[in-house]
């Protein structure tokens, strides 16, 4: 298993448009990717459960990716949270 | 007759027959059912049919409201989509052998549930969105759109009107709406400003009113029914000026503020609140010139929170949408006194303790509201003005203050626009005529005429004695607004007028040639100024 964290910056928080792409990248990963913030979790690829966190913006989320091929998927997931998030 | 009083969330008058409409919501009943795998199926062909009609209603309201207001029905497509819908329909459908109307709507009314249990308002609007989404699919399973929009053009009155409904609708039969529920931030609102038609919310709307003579009032917030033949003929009357205006006023709106001979004038409103944005948005000014940020202190009984202050900042930066919103720091004392500042009584408060003597002297005050600014000004471009200035020292001041606080917002990780624009308002004789040195401080002026005439003139703009002597063109005034400008420039920084003068149009010209940059008028001034400012000379 691989971990990362990060510190959302987007003024918003996750919300709906970059969750549903968070969602997408993480569905076709082929590795499970977990969030957990708040003393919470989600499976990132489902977009609803995922919005239900509320993560807002300051929070920092721990990222964990397992199975498939792991280094590939947590580094993709690392770009993609600094592009959209 | 009969008249119903609402809150106006768009101005105007409207008269028409009145026309209910109900989202005509079929009882869903929960029946066994034996053929599951069916049951799963017929789920399966209404999510996909729903997932085309959310296709084209984003398509619509791309070209009707724009691709910001447009996102949120891709979102419903990337709900339904996601897998926690289908898989809660699925395993109500298989775990209780229903059908699957009931096992939608269920599960809509749990996702739903879940969001407005959170605390954060956006997280919570999205409540309304898992309903949109259940009924969508309900409806298709139901049998199909109930079209029940209207044929004619109609006084629309609903109990609530969800976005993809107002979407549907054909707009050319549509005068007006009047919900009981609703808020001026409401899809359906920015849907009426769009299309500038008056609007209300609050009306115990009955549906037994439908097909009744009405008029609605958006400037007083009325709603006549059934008007006696003296009201309509003082409403058609009113109607045919507005028409008139709309029609002149439209030939200005999305024109450039340019003059004849090619000076280009950045034309602002002023705002006192959240509500009066839409007054901005509509009548095409370019930006906000002066927000008043007083609204906050005097609707409180308290000081305002730090986050009470940046949501509301935040709001006007987000619908401006990237336009310059300029927010003046409280200016509270002299004419607005609040109980709870305890401040003291005194002989002659426009020349007391009064706006940034305040803010340098109870530097926690300030600080409150420069966080707030400053981290409202990561959703938008916002900048910041400080009233009431006489001397460089108080500028210093306040930069010191302004950049103790963002060394504390960088240290706490929390964004905000590092370039974020700081002026002045010059509204003093003594910041005026010091202006030169001033304008090395700061990134603008604004020049505040009422009071920069009241202590030039050493007039009580509130003694209706001294009216007439009270003279706003006084000669005095108008050379010091063209020191300032001249001193602004040769400092690099641009020069503004957010006082009544800037929206007299007996002016125009002249402040064009002395240099003024910037004009901030009340929102119903922008385009008759825009008008003169079109018809105007800056270089001869």
């Amino acid at each position: 298993m691989k971990t990362f964290t990060y510190t959302i910056t987007d003024p918003v928080g996750i919300h709906a448009r970059p969750a549903g792409l968070l969602a997408k990248a993480a569905k076709t990963s082929g590795s499970k990717v977990t969030i957990s913030a708040n003393g919470k979790s989600a499976d990132a690829s489902k977009l609803i459960m995922l919005m239900g966190l509320g993560i807002k913006c300051g929070t920092e989320v721990t990222v964990s990716v397992e199975g498939g091929d792991e280094a590939k998927a947590a580094a993709d997931m690392e770009q993609f949270f600094k592009d959209n998030l | 007759m009969a008249e119903y009083r609402g809150k106006a969330i768009v101005k105007g008058v409207a008269i028409g027959k009145l026309f209910f409409y109900s989202k005509e919501k079929g009882q869903v009943r929960r029946t066994s059912v034996t053929d599951i795998n069916a049951e799963k199926a017929r789920y399966e062909s209404a999510k996909t049919e729903a997932l085309r009609q959310l296709g084209e209603i984003y398509e619509k309201a791309l070209k009707e409201v724009g691709e910001e207001n447009a996102a949120i029905f891709e979102v419903h497509q990337m709900f339904l989509e996601g897998d926690e819908f289908n898989e809660s329909v699925i395993s109500i459908i298989e775990t209780e052998k229903v059908n699957a109307e009931y096992a939608v709507a269920r599960t809509g009314d749990n996702l739903a549930d879940m969001f407005a249990a959170m605390d954060d308002d956006y997280f919570k609007a999205r409540s309304a969105d898992m309903k949109d989404i259940s009924e969508r699919v309900l409806n298709v399973l139901m049998g199909g759109v109930n079209d029940n929009t209207p044929k004619e053009p109609v006084i629309l009155i609903a109990e609530d009107l969800a976005p993809s409904e107002t979407v549907q609708m054909d707009k050319n039969n549509l005068l007006s709406f009047v919900t009981r529920l609703g808020s001026s931030n409401s899809h359906t609102a920015i849907l009426a400003r769009n299309m500038d038609i008056p609007a209300l919310i609050g009306i115990d709307i009955d549906k037994a009113w439908s097909g009744k003579e009405a008029i609605v009032d958006g400037n007083k917030g009325l709603l006549i029914i059934d008007p006696d033949s003296d009201t309509l003929s003082e409403y058609e009357a009113k109607l045919k000026k507005q028409k008139e205006e709309k029609e002149l006023l439209k030939t200005l709106k999305g024109k450039e503020d340019v003059t004849l001979d090619g000076k280009h004038i950045k034309l602002y409103a002023n705002i006192g609140g959240v509500g009066d944005v839409a007054d901005v948005l509509k009548n095409d000014a370019k930006g906000i010139g002066l927000f008043r940020s007083e609204f906050l202190y005097l609707e409180s009984d308290d000081f305002p929170t730090e986050e009470q202050q940046f949501e509301a900042y935040r709001k006007v930066a987000q619908m401006m949408a990237g336009k310059k919103v300029i927010i003046r720091t409280l200016d509270i004392g002299a004419d607005k006194q609040v109980d709870y500042f305890k401040l003291d009584k005194e002989d002659n408060p426009a020349l007391g303790y009064r706006a940034i003597r305040i803010c340098l002297q109870q530097p926690e005050i300030f600080k409150t509201q420069l966080r707030a600014l400053l981290r409202a000004s990561a959703f938008g471009n916002i900048a910041i003005m400080y009233p009431m200035i006489i001397s460089e020292d108080e500028v210093l001041k306040i930069k010191e203050i302004s950049s103790s606080v963002k060394e504390e917002l960088k240290a706490e990780g929390i964004p905000f626009d590092e370039n974020i624009e700081e002026g002045i308002m010059i509204e003093t004789p003594a910041a005026a005529v010091i202006s030169d040195k001033l304008a090395r401080l700061v990134d603008f002026f604004s020049i505040g005429t009422n009071d920069l005439t009241q202590y030039t003139l050493a007039v009580d703009r509130q003694n209706a004695k001294l009216e007439a002597i009270a003279d706003t063109h006084h000669e005095a005034v108008l050379r010091l607004i063209e020191l300032v400008c001249k001193n602004a420039h040769e400092a690099g920084i641009w020069a503004g007028i957010c006082g009544e003068l800037g929206s007299d149009l007996e002016l125009t010209e002249r402040f064009m040639k002395m240099g003024v940059d910037e004009l901030s008028v009340s929102s119903a001034r922008v385009l008759p100024v825009r008008q003169k400012i079109r018809q105007s000379k800056a270089f001869s």
